[in-house]
Parts: structure tokens; sequence; C-alpha cells
């Protein structure tokens, strides 16, 4: 392979997903105020561009030009630093999603960064990571409102990080790989028949990672770090401008990332629902971009469902928080990884 | 290339080693650990062992290293203060280090076994393959230690819920 087209080619590539990627987070943000708007029977934002759709525009402009106050009493390293730990940790993990099949073209694949043989175990290593974002910038803010939302996002992440770790077992049992192409390609037989969801039986490994997913984007109903009616803002209360968007964008980068997983590992990835009922129609290049429309509607239902869940739920109290992570979630993840590997070795016996 | 790596990351080792010791700020010398823990798990990968580099950014720099900050967010503690250790400490301490640094140099030099052999990135260990030696020929000392942290773990509760 020449060294030089495969640079130019990963750059391109890097290029076109993070652009992709952060349009897709400014758009979320649309998402959700125009959903959350007609669930409260709004409108939401409509003034700017068609039926509000410039809104993003707006609002980065103005984040982006506002002015960025340093409060005197915080610890300044940190302060700065924490933000930008948020907003790394968000960004890294789509380098090693697959978000179409594997098409080499002057033998760099196209659709995905890096193929990683452990990419499911460094998505999760960079959430872990992501905690220090917010733990920080609570401690460095100087605020007891930062400090107790930045507490109690250290010990509900560290919590439901557990159950959501374990929930994934299941789906890498029946794998029997870490890389994400493979365990897309395990599902990829029967369409929506052969998800791991529905034919593999991980329907309550789903669940499990669904809700401990949502505790580990702090969203709700597990947003009590930032719960505003006791908190104010909880870790970002100090914050302004654009280090405020930084951990906006992280939010909201996390939610897409939560949906990427979920598609790559109980939705069968980037693969038809209709498996090879669906004739090939269209050119080659149909052929090549259909696999990265599906991913994309996938995740987008998540993000749907993510938003539907803010309009419908109510908050947790932070001792049902923790009891639910604990005695409910762990426990059934625990029953589940029992049960798969028991059903795995039968097969084989 | 793993030789630069290698360099970048070594460094930043110990970089980050002796920020720890020179710091007076715990929340200053727990991110300096998270530093070390993190360039350690680079300098795994370069040895070819992708789960083990995985596992300690999501084990030790991930969720043990979250409790460290977490203890030190809660306690809220302050700088420490410099204090005058003694001066057998002094005089013994950096000749201490500087034998077993030589002493740890010269064992390592005059391995001759494959492994002192090996280059960086000559070695690429699967998680099947690891996961095999782990439950199948080192299975019992692997239980055992199950075993040994879940008693600490069970320990430290009775210890902790003894006021009740």
């Amino acid at each position: 392979m020449n060294l030089l087209v495969f640079l130019l080619l990963s750059v391109l590539k890097i290029a076109v997903v993070l652009v992709v990627f952060l349009s897709a987070v400014a758009y979320t943000v649309l998402l959700e105020r125009k959903l959350v708007g007609r669930i409260q029977n709004r409108w939401g934002p409509s003034r700017v561009g068609p039926s509000g759709l410039l809104q993003p525009l707006a609002d980065g402009a103005k984040l982006f030009l506002k002015e960025d106050l340093l409060p005197t009493g915080v610890y300044r390293p940190l302060y700065i630093l924490a933000p930008i730990i948020a907003l790394s940790c968000a960004l890294i993990s789509i380098a090693v999603v697959p978000y179409g099949a594997r098409i080499a073209w002057h033998g760099v694949d196209m659709f995905q960064i890096a193929d990683v043989n452990i990419g499911l175990l460094v998505i999760l290593s960079v959430t872990s990571v992501g905690v220090y974002g917010i733990a920080l910038a609570g401690w460095s803010s100087n605020n007891k409102y930062s400090l107790l939302g930045a507490l109690r996002a250290s010990a509900q992440v560290i919590s439901y990080e557990l159950a959501l770790g374990l929930s994934l077992v299941g789906v890498v049992l029946r794998a029997g790989s870490l890389n994400l192409r493979s365990i897309v390609d395990s599902q990829a037989a029967h369409g929506l028949l052969s998800w791991n969801v529905f034919g593999g039986f991980q329907i309550v490994a789903f669940f499990v990672y669904l809700i401990a997913a949502f505790a580990e984007t702090n969203r709700t109903p597990f947003d009590l770090p930032e719960a505003e009616s006791e908190l104010t803002a909880g870790y970002h209360t100090e914050y302004s401008s654009m280090k405020f968007a930084m951990f906006f964008m992280a939010e909201y980068g996390n939610m897409i990332m939560v949906g990427c997983v979920a598609t790559l590992l109980f939705f069968g990835g980037w693969t038809s629902p209709f498996g090879s009922l669906l004739p090939a129609f269209g050119g080659i290049v149909v052929q090549a971009f259909l696999p990265v429309f599906w991913f994309v509607l996938k995740v987008f239902c998540f993000l749907f469902l993510y938003v539907w869940v803010r309009g419908t739920l109510p908050r947790f109290r932070y001792d049902q928080l923790m009891g639910f992570g604990w005695k409910f979630l762990l426990p059934v993840a625990i029953a589940n990884i029992l049960a798969t590997s028991l059903w795995l070795a039968l097969r084989t016996a | 290339m793993y030789l630069a790596l290698f360099i970048v990351f070594g460094l930043l080792c110990i970089g980050g080693a002796l920020n720890l010791l020179f710091r007076r700020h715990p929340i200053d010398c727990a991110l300096s650990l998270i530093v070390v823990m993190t360039s350690l798990a680079v300098l795994y990968l370069l040895l070819g062992a992708e789960f083990l580099a995985a596992a300690q950014v999501i084990v030790y720099s991930g969720a043990i290293m979250v409790l460290f900050t977490f203890v030190i967010m809660l306690l809220n503690a302050g700088s420490e203060e410099r204090t005058h250790g003694s001066a057998a400490a002094y005089a013994a301490g950096m000749p201490g280090i500087a034998a077993i640094a030589g002493l740890l140099a010269f064992l390592f030099l005059s391995q001759n076994g494959p492994a002192a052999k090996a280059r960086l990135g000559d070695y690429e260990v699967s998680t099947g393959a690891l996961s095999r030696v782990l439950f199948r020929d080192l299975l019992l000392p692997f239980e055992v230690t199950s075993v040994l942290i879940l008693v600490a773990i069970v320990g430290a509760i009775a210890l902790a819920g003894k006021e009740h």
C-alpha cells in the first residue's frame, strides 16, 4: 500500500467523519428541541431558516461570540482542561466505529477510520476516561453546586459502568470477538431475524445496556448531575461561552456514540433489516452507500428514543438511582451472561 | 515508528511519575498517576498485549483513579505542607534509588531468553489466546486470585460496618 495514498485517504476519512459527526451533534440538539416542543404541544424553534432548520448555526454563532468568563476562584489549569477532556473523549470513539460495509479503495477501508481488534474495548475505555471531564470541571470550579454535580456524576458513572460493560459480554460471547466488524458480521445472515436483540436472544442485555447508557450519558431520567431544580446547572454552572458549548457537544456526542454502539452490537450495524429479501438495486454506488443509510437510520431511531424518554419520564431520586444500578441492573446483567454462556456451551456440546 | 512511540510514551510515563512525586496538591498527583497509567497502557500495546492495554485504561485510568479523585474531591483535601524528613531518608534515599535502578537494569540486560531478543511490534497476542491461557493453563491461580479479592471486599465491608 502506498503510504501517501494511505495518509491522504485517512485524512479525508477523518475530516468527513468529523464534519458529519459534529453536524449530527448540532442537529441532535435541534431534534431534541423540536421533539420536546411537540411532546409539550408547542412548536419549538421555528424562526431561523425554514421551520427552524438553521437554529444550530445561530446557537453556535451565539456561543462562539459570547464573552468567555474566567471566575476568580477557579483552579485554572484544570478548569480549562476539563471541557477539552470531555469533548475529545466524546470525539475519539467514533474512530473505531464501522459505518458501512467493508469496501476497500486503494487498499484503504473507506467506511471505518480504524479497524481495531479490540474496538469495543477501545470505546469502553475512552468512555471511562471521559468522566474526568465532568469530575474535574466540578472540582476546579470551586462552587458547591458544581462539586455536588461532579460527585454525583462520578458515583453514577462508576456504578453504571459495571452494568454497561457486563451487558455487552453476551454479545461478545456470541460473536467470539471484540472487533466491531466481526460482531456485525455475526448478525448479518438473515436480516432482522439474526440481529442480537431478536435472533440472538440478547433483548434483556439490550435493555440493561440502554438503561446503563442513559445513566452514563447523564440523560433523563438519570440527569441528577445537572438537576436544575437542586444544583443550578451542576458541574458546568461556572462555564460560559465555548467552554460550556464543549460540554454541551460532549453530551450530545456521547448520545450519538451510545446509538452507534447499540446499533452495532444489538441491531446488526449497517446490515439491512430485510436481509436478502431486498433485491440489489441501483448501481455500485447505491449499493456502497445503502449500508451507511441503514446505519444512520438506526442511530437516528436511538436519538429519537433518547428525546422521547426525556419528554416522558421524571427524574430518579439519588438513592433510587444507586439502588437500581447495583441491586437490579448488575444482577440482571450477570444472569444474562450466565444464561448466554450456558446456552452457547450446550449448543456446542 | 514503534521506537518513536516507545520513547514518547516512556518519557511521558517517567515525567508523570516525577510530577506525581514533586507536586504538593493531591489532585495534581492523582492526575499525574493517570498519565502514568495511560502511558503504561500504550507501552503494553507496543508489546502486542492489546487486551491488557485496554483493561489497564478501563480498570486503572478509568475506575480506580476516578475513585481516587472522587475521594480527594469528597474530602476537599488541600495542599500538603512540606516537612523536614529524617536525615537518614535524605542520606539513604538517592543512593538507594540509584542502586535499585542499577540492579534492575543489570538483571534486564543479562536476560538471554526469547523474551530478551523480542523487538517492539514482534508479537500480537489476541484476546482469544490470552483467555485460553487464563482459563485453561492458569485456571487455578486465576480463580484463587479472584477469591482473594472477594475476601478483601468482604473484609472491607465488615470493617466499615462495625460501627453500626
